[in-house]
């Protein structure tokens, strides 16, 4: 058993860590993959698939709520805050076997338990099996993150939650302090506040979701807002006293007064942190900087034959960020050519809240730095037939070209389904396009898509229909 | 085993053209001489014919496609009992299976069918464009594939740079060219492509793109056509290669109109003569006149030509070709004026062979017609001098000290200072003068 030795052992199967597995055994290689909990890791168990599911149930719910706009009638509508739940559940036990079967397919052996570098190639495994060891040439590290805590805002995962509580609430809170305004943040928050909790959203910066452009963080929190959401911005919670099924927080705000709050719970969502612990990472080399593994541009770690890939690196902090590292680390591995390292303005950025948030590239705001000159595309969905049709008609897609090249160096989107519009743009980042092809390509009426033309046309003074 | 039909040049300097149509679909049967495919380069169109019986086995290059290179394989055709289905992909021809090209049909000389501007032609062109694959003998297909890969962002930023796409390489997927691959190419970077396939590439960029001084929408982009393209590149390369410089010289008409009258009111019928037939003859005549005028230039030697090859510049849609009368010293007022007439007629329906557009040992361009009193022309390669001729009208003129009136027609010509010096230009426009302005030494 200790004769074998793997071309590639995959320490987790999240999302960066069981692509990375599959990739790497499509080229011919052998692989195995450790993993402690479930295959699929946090994305598939814990994190995007089953808050997915429950923000589907907001939003249908949601939709409940305006029948008669669309001359639907129904009375006694109601939820079952236990049986939303456990959709959530099924749904990512689903996932998490179709990962089984996957691994199964290319004949990726599947090693449970925790893993721990131990040497040259050599992993120690403990699990509920005992301790084993496994050789490898080559060591993917995947082991994603967690959640960041803060000092004074410690979860307890009763009262003060962090995602993986509060994705399995057994009641709904009437009352919801969310500490953290980025995606998870935010996607709480919207999905809480579908089902009547009222939330209280604390941002430590000026606005909410500071990774996205100014204008639309400013157009999500008038729709939060008109939701009945609260939004402190510029405010930070300072200590939170826990009663005996609720917690008061003390909220520095703006000019420096201190606000109290009673909730019912709190979301801790203030960022995340790698999982670097207990891998044996010193004892090999691999060196740790601020919570996450140092790699170069090919992900490697500098310690011969050791890569690490997706949130176990640093930001953005994206599944689909993961995946695409973790086919580099496999084709890197198996000597492939012309591998490109990652270009982050490259990577799309989604939050599924109501309204949902979309984009890629480059902020208004961050093109502009340096001097470069833009040329702005503005579209309002309001002004898109099929968004009226849909009674979605608040949402905008915002376009930032350089104004030389005519390079797409942005895009930034909130309102219906842009979640799944905001590929349109990636694609056309990956493939170069310029303004020319955007302008070219015939979108499909009445779609929602049609806003992302007219957005590029209107950031050339061309918009057909404004 | 399948025989490949290469692209054919129809003349020497062809490097590219459009194969803009096929007469025959995959599995056609095909014998020597059906007319197969219709090439069409910047000035002309031709008719392609089968040179092999068989049948079309497959067809390479499809039909609209552009830029394709001379000897690049554009079918495959199978010999009797070949199987068709076995042909894949073109290898390398083991003879020369290059088809030729012929008049369009109906004219049906027999003689035109040999394809004149296949054989090597006796003048080689001085800018080394001649070193065209007609030249080298068939059977080689050019390796590389010429279109280049490039994101459009890419692409842009070239333009923008003034940086040769053919020079950079692609690190992208499949060796596309991307932004960062031309971000690194410096400006200006010059293509050392394998072979300088320079000669087919399109003019060079402006170093100043204009489309960054206008908004978008306010102009019609219009991509250049073949002819475009090849004038840009033709005479970008003779300005900047060509020490060009200019003499000037008047000429009297009277007398000319008076003889052109004459001869128009007694002749046959279907007979006009034009001034500009005069000044073809009288072109051709001074050449052989001064026959060191009627050079070209070819780097280490001076070609002296025998006989008078006279283009005269016509005025198409979008464009111009100079038509070239051929041993003009030897034609008649009466002839050179048909060959003019049916040169320009073929010109403007593009129906001109490269043989009746291509070489020539001088050129006239003359915009007397539009009013234009005088002007200069870019000399027109391989040649080493052209004349711009302006409008004949009456002038006050000094005659013994009196003030006179005369027909007056301004002549500029322009002359490669590397083959034709000041005197000896002088010498030519004053025998071309005095045939002008006394037809009937031409007689002489």
């Amino acid at each position: 058993m200790a004769e074998k030795i793997y071309d590639v052992v995959v320490i987790g199967s999240g999302p960066g860590g069981y692509v990375a597995a599959i990739r790497a055994a499509q080229l011919g290689l052998d692989v195995a993959i450790v993993e402690r909990a479930e295959l699929g890791g946090i994305c598939l168990n814990w994190g995007c698939i089953p808050t997915k599911a429950l923000l589907r149930s907001a939003e249908v719910y949601r939709s409940l709520s305006r029948l008669e706009e669309f001359g639907l009638k129904a009375d006694n509508i109601s939820f079952d805050a236990a049986a939303v739940v456990a959709r959530s559940r099924k749904v990512a036990e689903q996932l998490s076997n179709g990962v089984k079967f996957l691994m199964k397919k290319h004949k990726i052996v599947v090693i449970e338990g925790n893993a721990k570098l131990a040497g040259a190639g050599r992993i120690a495994v403990e699990g509920k099996a005992g301790k084993s060891e496994v050789q490898a040439k080559n060591i993917i590290l995947a082991t994603g993150a967690r959640a960041r805590t803060l000092p004074g805002i410690e979860p307890d995962g009763k009262l003060i939650w962090t995602y993986r509580e509060a994705m399995v609430p057994a009641a709904m809170p009437k009352s919801l302090l969310v500490i953290g305004s980025g995606a998870i943040g935010i996607e709480f928050a919207s999905f809480y506040r579908s089902f009547g909790a009222e939330v209280t959203v604390v941002e430590v910066l000026d606005r909410i979701l500071p990774v996205e452009d100014a204008e639309i963080s400013d157009l999500a929190a008038k729709a939060f807002k008109k939701q009945g959401m609260k939004l402190l911005l510029s405010a930070k919670v300072e200590k939170l006293d826990k009663g005996k099924d609720s917690v008061t927080a003390t909220i520095v705000v703006k000019d420096g007064k201190k606000e109290t709050l009673t909730v019912d719970r709190v979301i801790s969502a203030v960022g995340i942190t790698g999982n670097v612990e207990d891998l044996g990472l010193e004892q090999v080399g691999v060196k740790v900087e601020r919570g996450h593994v140092v790699v170069n541009e090919w992900l490697e770690t500098g310690v011969k034959g050791v890569y690490a890939i997706g949130d176990l690196v640093g930001a953005p902090w994206l599944a689909h960020k993961a995946m695409h590292e973790g086919v580099m680390a496999a084709e890197r591995i198996a000597g492939g050519k012309g591998l490109h390292p990652l270009d982050v303005t490259k990577v799309p950025g989604c939050t599924y809240s109501s309204p949902q948030i979309a984009s890629v590239g480059l902020t208004e705001a961050k093109a502009k730095e340096g001097g470069r000159e833009v040329k702005i595309g503005r579209f309002p969905f309001r002004a898109n037939g099929k968004a009226i049709a849909l009674g979605e008609q608040d949402g905008l897609v915002k376009t930032v070209f350089d104004a030389r090249t005519g390079e797409l160096l942005g895009a930034h989107m909130i309102g219906a389904e842009v979640t799944e519009l905001i590929q349109g743009y990636t694609v056309a980042r990956t493939l170069e396009s310029t303004e020319a092809e955007l302008m070219h390509t015939i979108f499909p009426h009445p779609t929602l898509s049609e806003a992302m033309h007219e957005s590029v046309l209107d950031a050339f003074g061309r918009a057909l229909h404004i | 085993m399948p025989t490949p039909i290469l692209m054919p040049a129809l003349s020497p300097t062809m490097e590219e053209g459009t194969l803009a149509k096929w007469h025959v679909k995959e599995g056609d049967e095909v014998h020597s001489g059906d007319v197969i495919a219709e090439i069409e380069t910047d000035k002309a169109t031709m008719e392609v014919e089968a040179v092999d019986e068989g049948k079309i086995a497959k067809i390479v290059v499809p039909e609209g496609s552009e830029n394709v290179k001379v000897n690049a394989v554009i079918a495959m055709i199978a010999g009797e009992g070949e199987d068709v289905s076995a042909v894949k992909s073109a290898s390398a021809p083991k003879k020369d299976p290059s088809p030729r090209p012929s008049p369009r049909r109906g004219e049906g000389e027999k003689e035109a069918a040999k394809a004149p501007t296949l054989s090597s032609p006796s003048t080689p062109l001085p800018t080394g464009e001649r070193k065209g694959p007609a030249a080298e003998g068939s059977g080689k297909v050019r390796g590389s594939d010429p279109r280049v890969f490039a994101s459009p962002l890419a692409k842009r930023i070239a333009k923008d740079k003034g940086i040769d796409l053919a020079a950079v390489a692609g690190t992208g997927p499949r060796g596309r060219i991307v932004k960062a691959d031309v971000e690194k190419a410096k400006p200006g970077q010059a293509a050392p492509r394998p072979a300088a396939q320079g000669g087919a590439a399109p003019a060079a960029m402006p170093s100043i793109d204009p489309r960054a001084f206008y908004e978008p929408g306010s102009y019609d982009e219009v991509p250049l056509d073949n002819m475009r393209k090849t004038i840009a590149r033709r005479l970008t390369q003779a300005m900047q290669e060509i020490p060009h410089f200019y003499l000037t010289i008047d000429c009297e008409l009277d007398e000319l109109l008076r003889i052109r009258k004459d001869l128009n009111a007694k002749a046959e019928d279907g007979v006009k003569l034009s001034v500009n037939d005069f000044i073809i003859r009288a072109a051709a005549l001074a050449l052989i006149k001064v026959p060191d005028a009627n050079v070209s230039f070819a780097g280490t030697s001076l070609l002296k030509h025998k006989h008078a090859d006279v283009g005269i510049a016509v005025a198409l849609d979008g464009g111009l070709i100079t038509p070239i009368i051929r041993n003009a010293e030897t034609k008649g007022l009466a002839e050179i004026s048909a060959e003019a007439k049916t040169l320009a007629e073929r010109a403007r329906t593009k129906k001109l062979k490269p043989g009746e557009f291509e070489g020539g040992s001088f050129s006239i361009s003359n915009l007397g017609m539009f009013g234009i009193k005088s002007f200069t022309a870019v000399i027109n390669p391989p040649q080493a001098a052209i004349i711009a001729v302006g409008k004949g009208e009456e002038r006050p003129v000094v005659k013994n000290g009196k003030l006179e009136v005369a027909t007056v027609m301004t002549v500029t010509m322009s002359c490669d200072h590397r083959a034709i010096d000041g005197a000896l230009g002088a010498k030519f426009l004053e025998a071309f003068k005095a045939f002008v302005e006394y037809p009937p030494s031409m007689l002489l």
